[in-house]
């Protein structure tokens, strides 16, 4: 519903698209194959490259024969950092926010196995493929380092996007010396690597010094001025293309080298040029989720309350970078803790550099967090629900904030009644199932930051009734461009369909960064917000107009509802859009938008999703074979634009949480640092086997602060939570506790073995 | 460039005169040969499409009561044949506790028999592996190493066949139809299988241009129909090849063993039929005392190649569980999850 003036939008009905489950706008163009992806695109005359990979983690390369990739059929280039040009920027420097050091040619060195040392350009993507594998290469190696024990340490200036590697507020010794016992626990979470369905790719094609580019990105706003900077031209000559992406996690926000060498590659060639990345290069240039090795320590009171929490996080980054996962800052806001104290140490792996992988920081965080309270609710001798409760923060912990709106009480309570959290037996080993599987269940609390982003959006409405609405926001698979739709239908009063919309391209207006889960508020801020700037105007030419029903209620309420513009008081006082503007002789009238966050709430309140993960596990008595058969979750994040996209993406979220309790870890090889489950048989995922039952709830919250329209993320918040509630589930089943994610069934036999003895 | 003549034979003896020079190789469902050829571990000069061969891809009841599978056999419909699922059971649960659908609908009999290993050190050409060339030695040996072999390894290979549906095949003693340029031969699976030496890797013994036309399940085998099981420990519910299995059929009468037959998968470079463990059963009463005296007899022998000792136990825990379950009876359906830990519907036939 577009309000004129807009008032207080976030306890009215924003209009008759959002809040409903509308099925995704690109599903049949999805199932039908019309949706293009990048490298779907084959302009004319198109030149393919792949590129040859490192096969050593720390050294030289002291000899490249590329004769053999030269003189293959179809072969028609071979770029080596003998004949590379330089960037016009430092691949080291970083110009844009969520810029990684790049390799591109520029150099001899070898920082991790997979690193581009040459690239093929060929006729046929056959040839190139060919013409990589005959590249020959000699080293000079030197041994890889990975590992926590292995690896350089430093000391990190920050650590996840831009925040302090330490914090510390209250008295932690003071109230360690008032605490009646204290939990300590210490685990390691594993390298691993996003593997969105679809690996990075570009398309890349040179008019002079005018540059277009299909290439999969969450933030295009950021790509276009930083592939300028790279390529010295302006940032007005780069067209950028990303309609759709087949998943990004993180990973596609970043512009990264064998994507900026096949520009490159363009460029050298006067070709259009596509280089897409095979599945087994997606292990070492892309990024991925730093391992860690963590201690987490809680001390508690003779009432059972937490008094001082400790976060101490070893995070892995590369040789050549900095980048760390901010994992011992997940529990900042997390539960009631007079003291707090948490600190980022960092080792340097020869391995590519880490970044942001869906709920970085927080999940890897969260998933030592959610054990070690589940350990103090055991200390404590309560049920870790109602230790949780007992334990509630009513503000941030971290800096007295209230919470601009936390209904994770409804969460818990919702998620808990869901699952049938009744008559859990304190005591590990204690329940069988009727099959004699060991059955545990475990909880975990989820949280997510709700961050919002200038984005900016343009509405069109015209004379005959029909609109537009654009940014050049990014669906990545979460829905943007079903969910975004509906909210530019609701900015401009107007039925979905009656609506045109467009995203996912550089004309557009920079819709920001589809990440951090604050899309959805920050693009569709301003897409609702650009629709209400063109009810605006109308509303204006209207009241003016002495032939029009509303001349004159220039100061009343008008409401823009179904291509009508009518009286908030009086609803049959009204006429539709098109006769306003066909008695103005006006064609269209174009609005503008930005979504808004308020200075001063983001001064006042902690701005948080949230939401309780409730799982049960089934554990073979003997064998240690580990299934999920139930993963409930409730969940607040404001105001739900589409249920049924909100709960794809929670459930998505949850999976990963079951991925990451259960199944993923990046295996190299420490001597030679080369990846040894670089595909998808070796590098586990869950497949719909290991899924049999999850559910996401959706607890309705009114946050009046976190922005105008009261939206907030639900990308990365199922992942947080559900990978603890999976371990102590595991803990309750059998009373062991593994050293180290994912839970491994040898882990679980030691562990059981030394219970026993 | 790697390149490769590729034939399509019409007959099983074209296609062993096709087979027969250096450097041939046979492609049936393709889902490990290609994979290996991408890979660039390997590089055939030709490949022998044998996929249109008429003659192997027929399953026929013989006059003696045994079942000729031909070679070509998808492992789907072998799996949902008839006479599988009433005869061989273990082989149907076998077949369908591998892979991924997608890839058994793909993958024959033969090809199955042909799995070249799993390591991620043969799957990489970088790395030293005598499977690439004798002599190379071995980087797992002092590598990632976890789901290595446990039984007759030696120090020129540690990895282990990847198979489901060759162990029950040979606990059941399945044989194997071969021919090729020197005539036909039919040897059993035990004998198809070559373990690692002291200098040899493992292998088949198969010799160039020898075909596998077909795998036939001895008669004798159908009296285990009763109580047959497979049971396979892994890492995820399904798409996850076996850190160990084990197929236990039991022939019971009056209260006794009287015939059983155990082979174990995910321990060595072949199907490991284990006969001492079987020699332990016959003639003892079902139960947990007998089946546990059969798995450290299957054991006896066991030792880690690397940092994998947890699979003696587990191979052990492993077998006893495929015991029980065998001695419960077949379930009367097929169970949901075929193979697993978590398989439903205990109720015997």
């Amino acid at each position: 519903m577009a309000d004129t003036p807009m008032v207080a939008a976030h306890h009215v009905r924003l209009g008759s698209n959002s809040g409903q489950s509308m099925t995704r706008k690109d599903g049949l163009a999805k199932v039908t194959g019309k949706a293009n992806y990048a490298a779907d695109n084959r302009p004319e005359g198109l030149l393919h490259a792949v590129f040859a990979g490192a096969s050593i983690a720390r050294g030289r390369v002291t000899l490249l024969d590329t004769k053999a990739a030269l003189a293959h059929p179809g072969v028609v280039h071979v770029m080596t950092p003998e004949n590379t040009p330089a960037l016009s920027q430092d691949p080291d420097e970083k110009t844009t926010p969520f810029t990684a050091r790049i390799d591109v040619l520029q150099h001899n060195d070898v920082r991790y196995a997979g690193q581009p040392i040459a690239v093929v350009v060929a006729e046929t993507l056959e040839a190139a493929i060919e013409g990589a594998r005959l590249i020959k290469a000699e080293y000079d190696e030197q041994p890889a380092r990975i590992g926590f024990d292995d690896g350089e340490a430093f000391t990190p200036e920050a650590v996840g996007i831009s925040t302090p590697p330490k914090f510390a507020t209250g008295d932690l010794e003071a109230q360690r010396k008032q605490a009646a016992s204290s939990v300590s626990v210490v685990v390691e979470t594993p390298l691993q690597y996003h593997n969105a369905m679809e690996p990075h790719a570009v398309v890349a094609a040179w008019d002079g010094d005018k540059l277009t580019v299909d290439m999969p990105n969450q933030a295009i706003g950021l790509a276009k001025p930083g592939i300028a900077n790279y390529f010295g031209i302006p940032a007005e000559n780069v067209t950028l293309r990303s309609p759709y992406l087949g998943g990004g996690f993180g990973s596609k926000a970043v512009l990264f080298g064998p994507q900026m060498l096949g520009i490159l590659a363009a460029r050298e060639l006067k070709r259009p040029v596509k280089l897409a990345l095979k599945r087994d290069q997606m292990f070492g240039p892309v990024q991925h989720r730093s391992a860690t090795r963590q201690t987490v320590r809680y001390d508690i009171d003779a009432d059972n309350r937490l008094l001082a929490f400790e976060h101490q996080a070893n995070v892995s980054t590369s040789s050549f970078d900095n980048w760390l996962d901010g994992a011992a800052n997940a529990g900042l806001s997390l539960y009631a803790t007079p003291a707090i104290s948490v600190a980022h140490s960092g080792t340097r792996f020869d391995t590519g550099t880490p970044g942001a992988m869906r709920a970085p920081g927080i999940a890897t965080g969260s998933a030592v967090i959610e054990c070690a309270i589940d350990m103090a609710a055991e200390k404590a001798g309560m049920d870790p629900l109602e230790f949780r409760l007992h334990n509630y923060a009513e503000k941030d912990h971290s800096n007295g904030k209230p919470y601009s709106a936390k209904a994770l009480r409804e969460c818990y309570e919702t998620a808990a009644n869901a699952f049938g959290w009744t008559d859990r037996p304190p005591k590990p080993g204690q329940m069988r199932d009727e099959d004699g599987l060991l059955t545990g269940w475990g909880m975990g609390t989820s949280i997510f930051h709700a961050p919002f982003f200038p984005a900016k959006a343009r509405a069109v409405l015209r004379k005959d009734g029909t609109a537009r609405a654009e940014t050049s926001g990014a669906d990545m698979g979460q829905g943007a461009w079903t969910a975004l739709w509906q909210m530019a239908a609701d900015g401009l009063g107007m039925a979905a369909d009656d609506i045109d919309f467009d995203i996912g391209h550089s004309d557009l207006p920079d819709g920001s960064v589809a990440g951090g889960s604050a899309h959805t508020a920050s693009a569709g801020g301003a897409l609702f917000a650009a629709g209400n700037d063109v009810i605006r105007q109308l509303a204006e030419i209207a009241t003016k107009d002495s032939d029009s029903p509303l001349f004159g209620a220039g100061n009343e309420r008008l409401i823009g509802e179904n291509g009508r513009l009518f009286k908030a008081s009086d609803p049959s006082v009204g006429e539709p859009y098109t006769a306003i503007l066909e008695r103005a002789g006006i064609d269209e009238i174009e609005g503008q938008g930005r979504g808004n966050r308020d200075k001063a709430s983001t001064e006042t309140y902690a701005m948080f999703s949230h939401g309780a993960v409730f799982a049960e596990v089934k554990v073979d008595p003997d064998l240690y074979q580990v299934r999920v058969t139930r993963l409930i979750g409730a969940f607040a994040a404001g105001r739900i634009i589409n249920p049924r996209l909100a709960k794809s993406q929670l459930t998505g979220g949850m999976i990963w949480g079951m991925s990451f309790a259960l199944h993923e870890e990046g295996v190299h090889d420490k001597r030679t640092g080369r990846p040894l489950n670089n595909d998808f048989a070796g590098y586990h995922i869950p497949v719909l086997a290991d899924v049999p039952h999850v559910e996401a709830l959706l607890v309705d919250e009114d946050d009046p602060h976190v922005n105008d329209l009261g939206v907030k993320g639900v990308g990365e918040l199922g992942i947080t939570g559900t990978v603890g509630a999976i371990a102590n589930a595991v803990w309750h089943a059998i009373g062991v506790r593994t050293p180290r994610y994912p839970i491994k069934i040898e882990d679980l036999l030691k562990g059981a073995e030394a219970l026993k003895a | 460039m790697n390149t490769f003549d590729y034939e399509r034979p019409e007959t099983v003896a074209d296609a062993i005169k096709a087979g027969s020079k250096p450097g041939a190789s046979y492609y049936a469902g393709g889902t490990n040969l290609l994979d290996l050829m991408k890979a660039g571990v390997r590089t055939p000069d030709s490949l022998v499409d044998i996929t249109r061969l008429d003659e192997l891809q027929r399953i026929e009841p013989q006059k003696d009561g045994s079942l000729r599978i031909g070679a070509m056999v998808r492992n789907s419909d072998l799996a949902r044949n008839d006479l599988i699922q009433k005869d061989f059971p273990a082989v149907a649960e076998a077949l369908l506790a591998g892979a991924s659908g997608q890839l058994r609908n793909a993958a024959t009999v033969g090809g199955n028999l042909m799995q070249q290993p799993r390591c991620a050190y043969f799957y990489d050409a970088h790395s030293a592996c005598n499977l690439h060339k004798a002599g190379q030695g071995c980087d797992a040996l002092e590598g990632v190493n976890g789901k290595h072999a446990v039984l007759g390894w030696t120090k020129t290979c540690i990895a282990v066949h990847p198979s489901d549906f060759c162990v029950p095949l040979a606990a059941l003693g399945a044989l194997v139809e071969v021919d090729g340029p020197d005539g036909s031969r039919q040897i059993s699976i035990d004998e198809f299988y070559r373990l690692p030496d002291a200098s040899t890797p493992p292998g088949s013994t198969l010799k160039q241009g020898e075909i596998i036309t077909a795998v036939t399940l001895p008669s004798d085998a159908k009296r285990f129909a009763a109580r047959a099981r497979y049971i396979k420990l892994r890492d995820r519910t399904s798409y996850a090849f076996a850190i160990v299995s084990a197929a236990a059929m039991l022939h019971i009468g009056d209260g006794r063993i009287k015939d059983a037959r155990i082979a174990l998968g995910g321990v060595a470079a072949k199907p490991w039929r284990a006969r001492e463990a079987e020699d332990a059963l016959n003639g003892a009463e079902a139960g947990e005392a007998a089946f546990r005296k059969a798995a450290d007899a299957a054991l006896a022998d066991a030792k880690p190649s690397g940092d994998n000792a947890h699979k003696i136990e587990l191979a052990k825990r492993i077998l006893i569980r495929a015991l029980k379950a065998a001695a419960d009876g077949t379930p009367a359906t097929m169970p949901d999850l075929p193979g697993s830990v978590f398989a439903t519907g205990k109720e015997a036939r």
